[in-house]
């Protein structure tokens, strides 16, 4: 199977002098849920930046064998435009692709039923919890129907439960449209239990220091984030982790 | 405290010192050359309604003119800033030096080169010189803080630079501009009528004109009507501008909530 996205020998040093990341090699499959797992500050939200085209590599080459997919991208923040709508936010991307209004909106409103906020579409940004707005944020991204959805801790700043539930929307999403997801966390257990692979990476700057493979067979679900093998993986994982920082 | 009463205490508090005033002048006979009593001003107001309200329509045409011309010229010399950097490091020293000459200064050149029979051109330039910093100073700032990771998104689905400045870096200096347009608008009515005053007896027919040819005649009622009408002018272009100002962020920006939200 060739990759969908392909690092060979990256790395990025700003003009200030400061390495963020690299030299690292990573290979990307088609419909693999991969999770960058490192601790703050150790490059991996760069690394999505270059994959994204948002940031050159300083050296390396980023291919995409097939053909650049359709990239999804989702930020830390909401990053929502505070003026527009929750409707307006999520069809930008295919405004600027020129999309027709009508059609655009649209296929603006089933992303955001498949988010789960219809009756939200007139909300503004102010007026929607933090929860909600990351669901506006996620369904922009899927709005221009990506192969590639790029995320950037996207659930960092939300309370346990919403991170649960927007957890295992992510999952449903991801399988619905065989999605291919590159998800920057730095919580053992998010990535345990969204990934099918974790890439864990070491301190600045970021090279990868070990690779799980996650297969299980069953869909995950709340009852698998209290059983037996997710413990046994996720030790699996933080002690990977902890080796990484040694 | 309920709405109500919010508007009634500062009127309440303006007819209890109109009241006082008018007592006093009575009372002590204070001359009218030197403290006309209410009564007397509104009586001047009246004696001179027409010449007065002409007089205000030509300092309300120059004010309007002069932040029309800020706001274009303003506007559009931060955009440029925004799209060049070597634009911006060559010129703003220099709007910064327009800024901090006091306008007054350089009022009698610019009476000079444009002529006075042709004054009110010469009032909108002295108005747009001075309402013409803030306005380029805020939307400037408002430009550069847009949201990066925004910039970023509009990047990566290959929105022109057009494109990111017209949907996404105007929208975001929206409530900066506002702002600025408040101070601006003030400032446009503070330069007519700076110019005016500097023009003296001149081809002027705006309020400050009035003011200065009641002082010279000594009939201080008129003068204080014509005082009147400049505040009531700038209270309506402040007000006007909060009301545009609400009716374009109340939706989305922070600054519109309602406390008790």
């Amino acid at each position: 199977m060739t990759a969908l996205v392909s690092l060979v020998r990256i790395a990025k040093t700003f003009e200030n002098g400061t390495q963020a990341f690299g030299p690292l090699d990573l290979a990307v499959d088609a419909g693999q849920f991969v999770s960058l797992l490192g601790p703050s500050g150790c490059g991996k939200s760069t690394v999505l930046r270059v994959i994204a085209g948002l940031l050159a590599p300083s050296a390396g080459t980023v291919s995409f064998p097939q053909s650049r997919p359709e990239i999804g991208f989702v930020f830390q923040e909401p990053t929502l435009m505070p003026w527009r709508s929750a409707l307006d936010n999520v069809r930008l991307p295919l405004e600027l692709k020129g999309v027709a209004r009508a059609d655009a909106e649209m296929r603006a409103r089933e992303a955001i039923l498949r988010v789960g906020l219809q009756g939200f579409e007139a909300a503004f940004p102010r007026e929607l919890s933090g929860g909600m707005k990351m669901r506006v944020s996620i369904a922009r991204a899927l709005a221009a129907k990506p192969k590639l959805l790029l995320m950037d801790e996207p659930f960092a700043a939300l309370d346990e439960p919403t991170r649960q539930a927007l957890n295992d929307d992510l999952l449903k999403l991801w399988r619905e449209d065989g999605l291919t997801v590159i998800f920057v966390t730095h919580s053992v257990f998010e990535s345990t239990y969204l990934s099918t692979r974790v890439v864990v990476m070491t301190p600045r700057p970021g090279r990868i220091a070990a690779e799980i493979s996650l297969d299980f067979p069953h869909a995950r679900s709340e009852a698998f984030r209290l059983s037996p093998e997710f413990s046994k993986a996720a030790a699996e994982v933080s002690a990977a982790l902890r080796g990484a920082h040694a | 405290m309920n709405t109500a009463l919010r508007y009634a205490t500062p009127v309440l508090l303006g007819i209890v010192v109109l009241a006082l005033w008018e007592f006093t002048v009575d009372h002590f006979g204070i001359p009218p050359y030197v403290l006309p009593a209410p009564s007397a001003i509104a009586a001047a107001f009246a004696d001179n309604f027409s010449s007065l309200m002409a007089s205000l329509w030509t300092t309300l045409r120059v004010t309007l003119e002069a932040m029309v011309a800020a706001f274009v010229g303003a506007t559009a010399l931060a955009v440029l800033f925004s799209l060049s950097k070597a634009i911006e490091n060559a010129l703003y020293p220099y709007a910064v030096v327009l800024q901090v000459t006091p306008v007054i200064a350089i009022t009698p050149l610019i009476l000079l080169w444009v002529g006075f029979e042709r004054i009110n051109i010469a009032l909108v330039i002295i108005g747009f010189i001075v309402a013409f910093f803030p306005i380029l100073s805020n939307t400037t700032i408002g430009l550069r803080s847009t949201d990066h990771n925004l910039i970023d998104l509009f990047r990566l689905y290959g929105a022109s630079r057009w494109q990111i400045l017209w949907k996404l870096q105007l929208p975001s200096s929206l409530p900066y501009l506002l702002g600025a347009m408040k101070i601006s608008g003030g400032l446009a009515l503070v330069g007519a009528v700076v110019g005016e005053f500097t023009a003296g007896s001149g081809t002027a027919t705006g309020l400050a004109w009035r003011i200065t040819e009641a002082g010279n005649r000594l009939e201080i009622a008129k003068m204080f009507a014509a005082l009147a009408l400049l505040a009531a002018l700038g209270i309506a272009i402040f007000s006007l501008l909060t009301l545009l100002e609400w009716a374009l962020l109340h939706r989305w920006h922070e600054s519109a909530l309602k406390k008790d939200q």
